[in-house]
């Protein structure tokens, strides 16, 4: 089968809501990267391409992989320079600082020339797979396409050369990004402010909690229990024990929705807050959400919105309209800044009107006069949770993509996420049971390998014969309540090509399960390295590198290890 | 698609969600803008902002203007790397996971303790970390923390404390650093941990072994927020006694970024590695017996560990530990003591200039600093500073409601970007407008001295 034909034998004709702009509107413009109108001429077969497309990535240059940057050192060799301080006195470090607080010994940093920075860095990244390479469909992470412009914006010195402490007349540009996203964020979530210290999701679901502890207490009703359901992802209850919570977990329906009855059994008037994704984590929209919402407020519970699915839901239906209270999101899945490798992120956090004292201080206010400023007198705060204002330079770049979008744009990213989700559920499904059966799903779909697993195939065999097909595998194993968890984001920056050659090697994967599993538990082989020995690096742990003349094991302290030496190449 | 899926419109596959929770059609958002359109947009915000390009800057406080070479996001913006997730497929990873096992290696150099993380939000939070992992190894909930410790770092622990069982009790400064006498009277078999700040907030070098000594003496432990960059000329607080060192790692390799993203750290002994918190990479070999890494000890997270995790950092901000790496790798050993020693020069040069100008003086003039330190001023620092803006410099930091006593005044930092020129421009610039401001008269003068003593 070639990804030419569907899963229906139907012909795939090239259209352009299936190659979907990152910089625009749905329709009426072409897509960076996406020529509208061309034909699939050249469309990959199957296991289009394994991952090793660079022949040194697997350490055929220089005979063997790349090495650590500390044994490329030479001594003597630097990459970097400083001006000779003309004029300024020379410091006798003896007379500066006292015997004891100044150095003693050399740190060890590798002794390399910038041609060998840049050549260690560069093979590096050959080893690396990402967004910029191919397929990511990561359940959960939303790894849509990180458009370029947003880069350039973040990287302009006007934003990249701000510091933190320049009094608010300095930086008036950065406030109205931030005042204008704010107020953007406030309409996609149907709420009333927002903070944008929370440098990540989880970090947004401490501050969130914190928030509604402190809500809970300014009434003298302090509360000491938040309910997850048990498909929650595992930051939840993390950040519920985190904020001085205690966790309670319901069971999801047969239906893998919210269990209505199981949620009514646990909730009682020492809930603070009822937590959870919408869609969930199984890519199911909660249908009775607002009776979930009736039943939380009415034990004077808060309902508390994870935005790590909001890409399915963007400007088609608001959190705020469902009852919830409190809002993080991840603009590193919805609003497409890059993770970075795992990160950095950033997880706004948006409140209904009767928390909005409660936000981290200070928040920025327009005055009369149209300027804008820094809030600091915030009585109710719960205080700071970042040093500074969050990670700007990312909010930015979500600015620059809230921007190309547009509102319009907006509504047609979660059109074409859902439709993506659908279609490759669809072409997958005759391989593949679905973990639950409801459908349609929104923006993602969890698969369960029960049927491969029979046939000797794990959910981990099927995601490392992945690798050998070219793609980044699906979420494995999770949510827990699916056996032998795939879960599968495609989002909507992928190309009806690039759906179905994926689709293709899943279904050549199910097939060499039926037909033979082993050679799925030698995969990957083509990657730069095969399957590791995880249960060695935690046995015998090594978490950093030492020179070979030294005990190279985690119980060897640096600090007893007598004076430097010199690394060598 | 649509055909395939038997559907005729795409809306129909938002049945799941009932019609009275569809949003209102007419949201309040922008109209989609092409691509010129919003480098345009974005062009004429950035150009609302008074840069670092623009201003000299004396301003430090935590995050620095230390130069960032050109290769550092030359490499860590590669999208090999920037546009990659958490490496949970490491045989798909090994360019991040070996990057950040390097970055693990040269952040136990700079900080003097074997384990490090792969990186937490910033140097704040890596604190709060650092606290929590305090309690949990000691069972004790009880923390002191210097009044010498950056006020932003205080607050954030104010609001971590309310969720943990932390109790914060504050130990003075006396003289610009922080006060041993009142760290052995407060100290008990109650106290989970010392947080310190080296070099502190006033920029003054705190004598990390002496309160090492006082607190393991009551069986606690001493954590330490460093400046990395202080490391080419301070010993690391990890060879002086402390038992956790965090620190903001903005200085290595990351621009200012109007406060974020940079980086937070945090590093550790071998026999805390359990209670760690976030990503930790470690070495092991694949089925061919190749070197290989890896994330490790993930019991220790919240993806497996639940409630139970050491922390519930997920994402953190790895690509600014990769251009830390890159910078640090840039820097080479040379580099890190060349670059400590010239801003040692242009801090002591600067605080020398500054205090021969008549009203002002060095705040702690016989305590050791090595590129901060305060000045007080003959006159309100805000507004002084506002006047030296039209001179093209950001003179530092007011303390004015940050320090009590301190309300006149000024921290200023000087790192190796910092010329003669500029502390000379500095120097001028503020005797101008002290003149200006009619605060240079002998009476003021004397006054201030009086007050002094």
């Amino acid at each position: 089968m070639t990804s030419a034909t569907n899963g229906n034998g139907a012909q795939a004709q090239p259209r352009p809501q299936s190659d979907p702009p990152v910089g625009g509107p749905p329709t009426g413009r072409v897509a960076p990267g996406g020529k509208t109108g061309e034909p699939l001429s050249t469309a990959p077969g199957p296991a289009a391409r394994a991952f090793e497309a660079v022949p040194w990535a697997a350490g055929s240059l220089e005979g063997g992989p790349e090495r650590l940057i500390f044994e490329r050192s030479s001594p003597g060799r630097r990459a970097s320079s400083f001006p000779d301080g003309g004029g300024l006195p020379e410091v006798d470090l003896d007379q500066a600082l006292p015997a004891g607080l100044r150095r003693t010994a050399s740190v060890r940093l590798p002794e390399v020339s910038e041609r060998d920075l840049v050549r260690h860095y560069t093979r590096l990244a050959h080893r690396n797979y990402a967004v910029d390479l191919g397929f990511y469909p990561l359940g959960s992470c939303t790894m849509k396409y990180n458009p370029k412009v947003a880069e350039a914006a973040a990287a302009l010195p006007g934003f990249a050369r701000l510091h933190p402490a320049q009094p608010a007349e300095q930086v008036q540009g950065a406030l109205e990004l931030l005042a204008r996203l704010e107020h953007a964020l406030c309409e996609l979530t149907g709420l009333a402010a927002a903070t944008f210290q929370p440098a990540a999701g989880a970090h947004g679901e401490l501050t969130g909690l914190l928030i509604i502890r402190a809500y809970h207490e300014a009434r003298n009703d302090p509360r000491r229990r938040v309910v997850i359901p048990d498909a929650a992802h595992g930051t939840n209850p993390a950040s519920v024990r985190l904020a001085g919570f205690e966790t309670t977990t319901v069971a999801s329906s047969p239906e893998g929705l919210v269990d209505l009855a199981a949620l009514e059994k646990v909730l009682d008037t020492d809930v603070a807050a009822f937590m959870i994704t919408n869609p969930n984590t199984l890519g199911l929209f909660e249908r009775n959400i607002a009776r979930v919402a009736e039943l939380v407020h009415g034990v004077g519970g808060q309902l508390y919105y994870d935005g790590a699915n909001f890409n399915a839901i963007l400007g088609k239906a608001r959190p705020g309209d469902m009852g919830f209270d409190v809002v993080h999101l991840n603009l590193h899945k919805t609003f497409a800044t890059p993770h970075g490798g795992g990160g950095p992120g950033a997880g706004p956090l948006v409140v209904a009107e009767h928390l909005v004292d409660f936000l981290p201080a200070p928040v920025v206010v327009r005055d009369g006069d149209g300027g804008y400023r820094w809030d600091s007198d915030r009585p109710r705060s719960i205080g700071r949770v970042h040093g500074w204002n969050g990670n700007f330079g990312i909010l930015v770049r979500a600015f620059a993509y809230l921007l190309a979008n547009g509102g319009e744009g907006l509504r047609g990213v979660a059109e074409r996420a859902v439709l993506n989700a659908n279609y490759l559920l669809e072409r997958l499904s005759v391989a593949y049971q679905l973990g639950y059966p409801s459908r349609p799903v929104m923006h993602e779909f969890v698969l369960s390998a029960r049927r491969q697993k029979g046939q000797g195939a794990r959910g981990l065999d099927i995601a490392k014969g992945l690798i050998d097909r070219g793609f980044h595998p699906p979420t494995v194993y999770f949510p827990l309540i699916v056996e032998e968890a795939l879960m599968v984001e495609p989002t909507e920056t992928e190309s009806l090509e690039t759906l179905d050659s994926f689709a293709d090697a899943m279904l050549e994967i199910a097939a060499q399960a039926e037909a033979d599993p082993h050679p799925l538990h030698q995969a990957p082989v083509t990657a730069p390295v095969g399957r590791l020995d995880e249960a060695r690096a935690a046995r015998q742990l090594v978490a950093r590198w030492h020179p070979p003349t030294e005990p190279d094991q985690a119980a060897s302290d640096p600090a007893d290890a007598g004076p430097a030496e010199k690394p060598t190449s | 698609m649509l055909a395939a899926l038997g559907l005729d419109d795409v809306d129909q596959l938002f049945q799941p969600i009932p019609s009275d929770l569809r949003a209102p059609a007419d949201l309040d958002l922008p109209r989609p803008h092409a691509e010129q359109e919003v480098a345009a947009e974005l062009g004429r915000l950035a150009a609302r902002n008074r840069h670092l390009d623009e201003l000299t800057c004396f301003l430090g406080a935590g995050v620095y203007d230390h130069y960032v070479p050109a290769s550092v996001w030359y490499l860590a913006g590669r999208g090999e790397f920037a546009t990659s997730y958490t490496p949970y497929q490491p045989e798909m990873s090994q360019g991040v996971l070996q990057a950040l096992f390097e970055y693990q290696t040269l952040i136990s150099e700079l900080t003097g303790l074997e384990i490090s993380n792969a990186s937490l939000y910033d140097g704040a939070s890596a604190v709060a970390e650092a606290a929590t992992m305090a309690v949990a190894t000691t069972r004790r909930s009880e923390l002191l923390v210097s009044a010498a410790v950056a006020p932003r770092v205080r607050e954030l622990l104010e609001t971590y404390s309310r969720g943990l069982d932390i109790k914060l009790v504050e130990v003075g400064a006396l003289d610009g650093h922080t006060d041993l006498d009142e760290v052995r009277g407060k100290a008990s078999d109650q106290t989970a941990a010392v947080l310190l700040a080296q070099p502190n907030f006033f920029g003054v070098v705190e004598d990390v072994a002496a309160a090492a000594d006082l607190v393991h003496a009551v069986g606690a432990r001493l954590l330490v927020t460093f400046d990395p960059l202080t490391a080419g000329v301070l010993e690391p607080p990890g060879r002086l006694g402390a038992d956790v060192v965090v620190g903001e790692g903005q200085g290595l390799g990351n621009h200012p970024n109007f406060g974020g993203p940079a980086f937070g750290f945090l590093a550790c002994r071998p026999e805390d590695v359990r209670r760690l918190p976030g990503r930790l990479v470690g070495e092991t070999l694949d089925t061919a017996g190749r070197r290989a890494f890896v994330l490790t000890l993930q019991a220790r997270e919240q993806h497996i560990r639940r409630e139970k995790a050491t922390s519930n950092i997920c994402t953190n901000q790895t690509l600014n530990a990769i251009a830390a790496s890159v910078y640090l790798s840039w820097l080479g050993p040379q580099g890190l003591e060349e670059l400590g020693r010239l801003s040692l020069r242009a801090a002591r040069y600067a605080a020398d200039r500054l205090a021969a100008i008549p009203g002002v003086r060095l705040a702690f003039p016989h305590q050791p600093y090595v590129k901060e330190f305060v000045v007080r001023l003959p006159a309100d620092p805000a507004e002084v500073s506002r006047r030296l803006v039209d001179h093209g410099l950001l003179a530092g930091l007011p303390l004015a409601g940050l320090a009590p006593g301190l309300e006149d005044g000024l921290l200023v930092a000087v790192t190796e970007r910092r010329t003669k020129e500029d502390i000379d421009r500095l120097a001028d610039a503020l005797t101008t407008v002290l003149a200006d401001l009619g605060a240079t008269d002998s009476d003021r003068r004397r006054e201030g001295e009086e007050v002094a003593r």
